[in-house]
């Protein structure tokens, strides 16, 4: 294990190590302490290594993950795993806003409460969510699956494309052009599997499904309001 | 952009810690506001019919001690003056619209920071670090303050434009934002005979709250009734005499954390400026919610 201490090693410097190995490296595991609120913590990774945080994060830690597998044993602040690609990151305390925007491909779990505008921009991420998410969760989400085990806040989904919302908690209101949808047992047995993948133990029935009711896509003269 | 913090303890045996810790948070916003800063502090109370004056002037080295004797003989008061880099605290036993009247009258080129019985306000234009050594912020003590840095976006980088905005009467505010409805505000506001120093969005911000509070509102209902009149984006931090409080619009687009321990409240833009404090590893830290009132009051205030 390689161990980096952020008091006196810089994010630049710790980032370059990481952008420096090689798929076949044999450092496969790194611990980073004190990261005591600093930003762009490991981001841009793109090999298959494990980095552990101990503490707290600033913004975008993780951003632009490819294939490495990122715990933050602490809480993040905003756009935690941004534009992930693939890869996952699991933060084991709360997310501020903005938890995997815009993320194309990988798992992002948040044992905690993600924040406001949580998978913003979605597009194709994996987000499970075992606490509660903020107000415009999943705003525009285009592709992948969002799943809350706690509550929803207000607006929901709001002018979603074809991103699915799971939640399993209370939803304060959808937003525009966001419905519940059907629940069948293939959506049930692809949660599962996300949520084994998640190691979540938790029945995936429990679950409502939501996803675009697509009355915002195309310009609808009876909608102009809603526009 | 801008950073901004607040402190307010629980725990009054922590009051010589206050300006070290919050030197410190300020410090740790400089990325987000290197323009000007600034810091209100709650300190020790003026005392019974007496009001302390925040007053600031361009020049080091301009001459407080004959300001101070010159309102004195002028008004039949006491009056004593203690000066911090280009600001001064006055404490006088003068009435509050007298003092401030003579000040307008016979001394225009100093201006009117901070008016209160316990509030003292230091801002100016410089990097955190610089603005808080050089009005010693670190050997300050007080109950509570809030602090500032500044990157401007909606007018010019002056002293005067820093926050903290005092509305007097030991109200303060610091804004992370801006304002939309900021100039409808003002007139508004000034029908009802509020005076302006600048044309700064968080200035009629600061002056709102304390229109509803002159009003007869709570702290807490002052920010509440700001919901529906304040458009734009914000995140406040507001002190009071005895009271500190957090509120967000509605779309929460401008950052916020909280940490509560059982000795003190801990408001930032940001987590970098909460790390250092002692404690905080058992904190409670959270985001606040949109449009939700957080405040809290000193007991047995002075």
């Amino acid at each position: 294990m390689t161990e980096i201490d952020l008091d006196s090693v810089s994010i630049r410097e710790l980032n370059q190590a990481l952008h420096d190995l090689k798929p076949d490296t044999n450092q496969t595991h790194w611990k980073a302490r004190n990261p005591r609120g600093k930003h762009a913590l490991a981001v841009g990774l793109e090999v298959p290594v494990t980095i552990e945080i101990d503490g707290h994060v600033g913004y975008y830690c993780g951003g632009m993950n490819k294939e490495a597998s990122i715990v933050i044993n602490g809480q993040c602040g905003w756009g935690v795993g941004e534009n992930i690609m693939s890869g996952t990151i699991r933060v084991k305390g709360n997310a501020s806003e903005s938890a995997a925007a815009s993320g194309h491909g990988g798992l992002v779990i948040i044992e905690g409460d993600a924040s406001s505008r949580c998978g913003i921009s979605m597009k194709g991420v994996d987000i499970v969510v075992l606490g509660s998410v903020g107000h415009m969760s999943a705003f525009m989400g285009q592709s992948g699956r969002l799943v809350v085990l706690g509550d929803a806040d207000e607006d929901l989904g709001s002018s979603l494309y074809e991103a699915e919302i799971y939640v399993r908690g209370n939803v304060a209101s959808l937003g525009a052009d966001c419905e519940e949808k059907e629940m069948t047992e293939e959506h049930r047995a692809a949660l599962g599997e996300l949520l084994a993948r998640a190691e979540v133990d938790v029945d995936p029935a429990s679950f409502k499904r939501f996803g675009s009711a697509r009355k915002l896509y195309h310009f609808h003269v009876d909608h102009a309001d809603a526009y | 952009m801008c950073g901004i913090v607040g402190l307010f303890l629980k725990n009054r045996s922590l009051e010589p810690q206050l300006g070290g810790w919050l030197r410190d948070m300020l410090i740790g916003m400089t990325d987000r506001g290197p323009d000007s800063s600034g810091l209100a502090i709650y300190s020790s109370s003026a005392g019974e019919g007496r009001v302390k004056f925040t007053l600031s002037h361009h020049d080091r080295g301009y001459p407080w001690q004959a300001l101070a004797i010159d309102l004195a003989d002028a008004l039949g008061a006491t009056a004593t003056i203690m000066s911090r880099a280009n600001h001064a605290v006055v404490v006088t036993d003068g009435p509050e619209p007298e003092v401030d009247l003579w000040l307008r009258r016979n001394h225009p080129e100093v201006r009117i920071v901070a008016i209160g019985q316990r509030m003292e306000i230091f801002k100016d234009i410089g990097l955190p670090i610089e603005v808080s050594d050089r009005f010693g912020i670190a050997g300050m003590s007080g109950s509570h303050g809030i602090g500032h840095t500044r990157m401007a976006t909606e007018s010019a980088v002056t002293t005067e434009h820093a926050h903290p905005f005092n509305a007097g009467d030991d109200i303060c505010l610091v804004h992370n934002g801006s304002l939309s409805n900021h100039n409808e505000l003002r007139r508004w506001l000034r029908r009802r005979g509020m005076n302006f120093e600048t044309d700064n969005d968080s200035e009629v911000a600061a002056r709102y709250f304390a229109y509803r509070m002159s009003e007869g509102a709570t702290l807490g209902e002052a920010l509440e009734a700001g919901l529906s009149d304040l458009d734009g984006f914000y995140t406040f931090t507001v002190g009071t005499r005895d009271g500190f409080a957090v509120i967000r619009d509605g779309i929460a687009a401008k950052p916020a954390v909280l940490a509560e321990t059982d000795d003190w409240v801990a408001m930032a833009s940001e987590y970098r400026s909460l790390a250092h404090l002692p404690g905080v590893d058992g904190a409670v830290v959270w985001e606040p919610k949109p449009e939700r009132v957080y405040t809290w009051h000193l007991e047995n205030a002075a």
